[in-house]
């Protein structure tokens, strides 16, 4: 008998080893400096940005190592990081509108790689530096205003139908209708019940009392939309700080995660992410030209700009607010087929919003943008806060007709931008008070410490695991440390395929794993001296050694796995990489110990027929 | 190269009261340290501020806790931290403590001396390191009721109950450890705990591995000689795959900076006490619980053909 493998098997090995080179190789190339365009709102990232930005680095006289385009995103790399913050001062000064500039790290992975779909692993930000918060949404308030706001509508509809009612009132989240007389009782019901469809009503006919809750799926609809409002509304602010693949996501039922690699100022990230936002609905004033330029505007009137920075003359007088703003929702007009949003108003703002068009029917509203914004700036090592109100016209309809409770706007370019105003609409009215709950800041010097390190305890850990099993085992020893060689190559291409975010945890894991990789070679190589010493002839012993050890490393690797699985489970952030990284080392590891480790001694010792003696 | 020439097996059941005392023993202390002294939990489980301050030169203690002391807060804990140039500040939270607080502190602290570099800041509210602490407690629960099925599944119901008992030693031990000496106990360190979990069942699985060969191997055997001779020969391996992995544990805690030390720390101890568990905690209690061949002799196939050539 004599070890070989079929030729599929050989094939096998040798392929997944060339993949997982190809797979590993990105995260050695290291990172170009670079500077990142994203489009704000309205612009585009186009070829015709592409040539602008070519134009604006040539006049510079800076040399771009290349240009590239994607996901809505330009991507400017450098040689250096002098001309990297030239290029992005300039590019900020003449773009700094309609673009967001930040300053990036791109990873350097040549094309021919990034061909194969190849790419480093994510750094986390314990490894490059940031801050993270949590924040948790204030769902209690979502809910609260909700309530409010259906009391407020119960109100008006039954005032609107001419239903007497004595009160409506909340209580401990019941909205309490007490109706005078048995009759108006059973109008009362219907009406509600067809039109607060979100409500689940009882009726205690004999108090003449209509008891509204919010049913359980209103409940959940306002939760799940106070969270996404409020993503949205943190998106378009982190945009603001210039902030390179920041990440803004949900977490749990009512908190959202939020980092921001590279941030520094943390009490500036944080001002932002705490501004209050508001809409306003205004006429647009037709009757006055538009000031030129450092003319005043018209008594009554107020010069805006839209968000291409062109003037717009609007009348001073403010038809409604987003506070009144109770739902807004984008979809297709049905007659024309053009995007639309449709708003729904409280009854205060029905009523004027009624009154107002229905005496302006073929004039233009226009929807303002307000944010309220405090900058901190550092002045002779005092931090100065100033307030800074940015208002802007972010669209203009025409009323062709009276305005309801429910209305549309229309004169939107696409959907999306319908999509957004609507978001913008509905965070202008309710977004729900953050709090943060959690705050990890790492230094960007911490952050290259802590890679230094990680790197550094890995490779002395492997080495001093190399030379003894080399010392220890000879011949297998060598194919050990190559198999465990193997297995970090392919934990690594795995990580990297995955698109995992490398921490300083999931570098202990690797470290871990690697200690733990060895016990199935130090399991098999025991097991092929046992048989020796039993009398087997080598080739019997490799075979022997190899088969039993295998449900051995089977069994004592399921159990790790099991573990594994439940830390990844169940463990918040850093606990979930460091249990990432142990559940793909410990399949990396069977396959590294069974098949490329028996691969290496089969070509070694399986041509011999007559094998008299093994190294072990 | 070969240490272990163990020619005759050792009685290690032999010496089964005795371990059990040892490890009775030592058990109970783990227990007392952590009933009296409780684990230091770190602010990862109690909600606080913690913020790390660099100084280019040595940092003046006494003037760094002056200056927080001018900005009222006055249960802040100032120590090195590593080097004399690195200071760490551990605020409780308290009503009114926000992650804005950091802000305000850190820029006092630049408003005494301009050097000074923030290294590290983290803010954990209280809701959320509750949350980590019922959740690490059950993610422990889980793996020790995943790891007993799989071992129950896989060998019989006596091995599952062993390996759990041998692993909880382990773990009431690290825990008991970083109790009576006042370790802080982190994220990461709970992450070597549960790491520590899967890595010591994965030792006693080892040994029950040959125990259950034996068992079909020496027909005439005693139950005492089949686990001393299933011991003995993985003794070798034993010894050579913890030091492999401690080795890599040693690395990091040298060489893998602070953020990595108590959870080297604690896999330290987990691995020491992992091998004594496995080989004089499990296996004498799965003789006390009354082990047999017929536990393990099930008509499968795979007993009966030895492909042995």
């Amino acid at each position: 008998m004599r070890n070989r493998f079929p030729l599929w098997k050989n094939l096998m090995v040798a392929a997944v080893l060339i993949l997982g080179i190809i797979y590993a190789l990105p995260n050695f190339f290291g990172e170009d400096p670079s500077v990142q365009l994203s489009a704000v709102r309205a612009a585009k990232v186009d070829d015709r940005l592409k040539v602008q930005v070519q134009s604006l680095l040539d006049a510079a006289g800076l040399k771009a190592k290349a240009v590239e385009m994607a996901d809505k995103r330009m991507l400017v790399r450098f040689g250096d990081t002098d001309s990297q913050l030239k290029a992005s001062d300039i590019l900020n000064e003449r773009l700094g509108d309609a673009y967001t500039v930040a300053l990036n790290l791109a990873p350097s992975t040549p094309s021919w790689l990034r061909a194969f779909g190849a790419k480093p692993m994510y750094l986390g930000l314990d490894l490059r530096g940031g801050v993270h918060f949590l924040l948790q949404v204030d769902m209690d308030a979502a809910v609260k205003q909700a309530e409010d706001r259906y009391a407020e509508d119960a109100r008006s509809l039954l005032r609107e139908n001419k239903i007497r009612y004595q009160s409506v009132e909340k209580q401990n989240g019941v909205i309490q209708v007490r109706l005078p007389d048995s009759n108006t009782l059973s109008q009362a019901q219907v009406l509600l019940k067809r039109e607060l469809r979100g409500l689940q009503i009882d009726v205690k006919g004999s108090e003449n009392l209509i008891e509204g809750r919010l049913s359980e799926v209103e409940r959940r609809e306002i939760k799940r939309f106070a969270v996404a409002q409020n993503i949205t509304t943190l998106r378009n602010r982190v945009n603001e700080l210039g902030v390179a693949e920041p990440v803004i996501q949900q977490q749990g039922e009512d908190r959202i995660v939020v980092q921001l690699p590279g941030v520094q100022d943390t009490a500036r990230a944080k001002e932002i992410l705490g501004a209050t936002a508001t809409l306003e609905f205004r006429l647009v004033d037709n009757e006055h030209p538009v000031p030129a330029e450092g003319e005043k505007a018209p008594l009554g009137s107020h010069l805006y700009r839209d968000r291409q920075n062109r003037p717009v003359l609007l009348e001073r007088k403010i038809i409604v607010t987003g506070d009144q703003v109770v739902d807004a929702a984008s979809g297709i007009d049905q007659q024309s087929g053009a995007p639309a949003v449709y708003v729904t108003l409280n009854s205060v703002g029905a009523k004027k919003m009624g009154d107002i068009t229905r005496e302006n029917v073929g004039r233009a509203m226009a929807v303002v943008y307000i944010e309220n914004k405090s900058e901190t700036k550092e002045v002779g090592g005092q931090k100065v806060t100033t307030k800074k109100k940015v208002e802007e016209v972010i669209n203009i309809a025409t009323i062709r007709d009276r305005f309801s409770k429910r209305f549309q706007i229309t004169g939107l370019d696409s959907t999306e931008e319908a999509r957004n105003l609507a978001l913008l609409l509905r965070a202008g009215a309710l977004a729900a008070p953050v709090d943060i709950v959690e705050e990890r800041t790492v230094g960007p010097s911490m952050g290259k410490e802590n890679i230094d390190r990680g790197i550094k305890s890995n490779g002395y850990g492997f080495v001093a695991i190399a030379v003894f099993m080399i010392l220890y085992y000879r011949a297998f020893g060598v194919f050990s440390v190559l198999a465990l060689g193997a297995n970090v190559l392919l934990l690594v291409a795995v990580l990297s395929l995955l698109q995992a975010t490398l921490t300083l945890p999931g570098l202990a894991g690797i470290a871990l794993t690697v200690g733990m990789a060895i016990d199935a070679n130090v399991l098999i190589n025991e097991r092929i001296r046992e048989e020796l010493r039993a009398g087997s002839t080598p080739h019997a012993a490799i075979h022997a050694g190899y088969e039993r050890a295998f449900s051995t490393i089977l069994d004592s690797n399921v159990t790790t796995f099991v573990a594994g699985i439940a830390l990844f489970l169940l463990g918040a952030g850093p606990v979930r990489g460091f249990a990432l990284v142990l559940c793909i080392g410990i399949l990396t590891s069977m396959f590294s110990a069974v098949l490329v480790s028996r691969a290496l001694v089969n070509f070694t010792y399986g041509r011999q027929r007559k094998l008299v003696k093994i190294a072990v | 190269m070969e240490f272990f020439k163990i020619k005759r097996d050792i009685p290690f059941m032999r010496y089964g009261k005795l371990t059990t005392t040892i490890s009775l023993v030592t058990f109970i202390l783990a227990v007392l340290a952590l009933g009296f002294k409780g684990l230091n939990l770190g602010i990862d489980f109690t909600g606080g501020i913690l913020m790390e301050v660099s100084y280019p030169q040595t940092a003046d203690l006494e003037a760094i806790r002056k200056t927080l002391e001018e900005e009222r807060i006055t249960e802040a804990a100032v120590q090195n931290f590593g080097t004399s140039r690195d200071v760490l500040i551990r605020l409780p939270l308290r009503e009114d403590t926000g992650a804005k607080q950091s802000d305000e502190i850190f820029s006092a602290l630049k408003a005494q001396n301009r050097a000074a570099e923030l290294k590290r800041v983290e803010f954990v509210g209280p809701q959320v390191g509750k949350e980590m602490y019922e959740s690490g407690g059950l993610a422990l629960m889980l793996v020790a009721a995943g790891i007993m099925a799989y071992l129950a599944m896989r060998f019989a119901w006596r091995f599952a109950v062993a390996a759990m008992i041998a692993n909880m030693h382990d773990i009431v031990i690290i825990l008991g450890m970083f109790a009576f000496f006042e370790w802080e106990f982190t994220l990461s360190v709970l992450a070597g705990v549960l790491a520590i979990l899967g890595y010591s069942v994965n030792e006693s699985v080892v040994v029950f591995d040959r125990v259950r060969e034996n068992f079909r191997k020496m027909r005439k055997a005693a139950v005492t000689e089949v686990i001393d001779n299933a011991i003995t020969a993985t003794m070798s391996r034993t010894i050579i795959t913890h030091s492999m992995t401690q080795l890599m544990v040693l690395a990091m805690f040298f060489f893998g900076g602070d953020a990595l030390h108590n959870f080297a720390l604690a896999l330290t101890i987990g691995i020491v006490f992992g091998i004594y568990s496995s080989v004089l905690v499990a296996c004498p209690v799965v003789l006390a619980l009354g082990v047999s061949r017929a536990d393990l002799l099930l008509p499968e196939k795979e007993g009966l053909v030895d492909n042995r050539p």
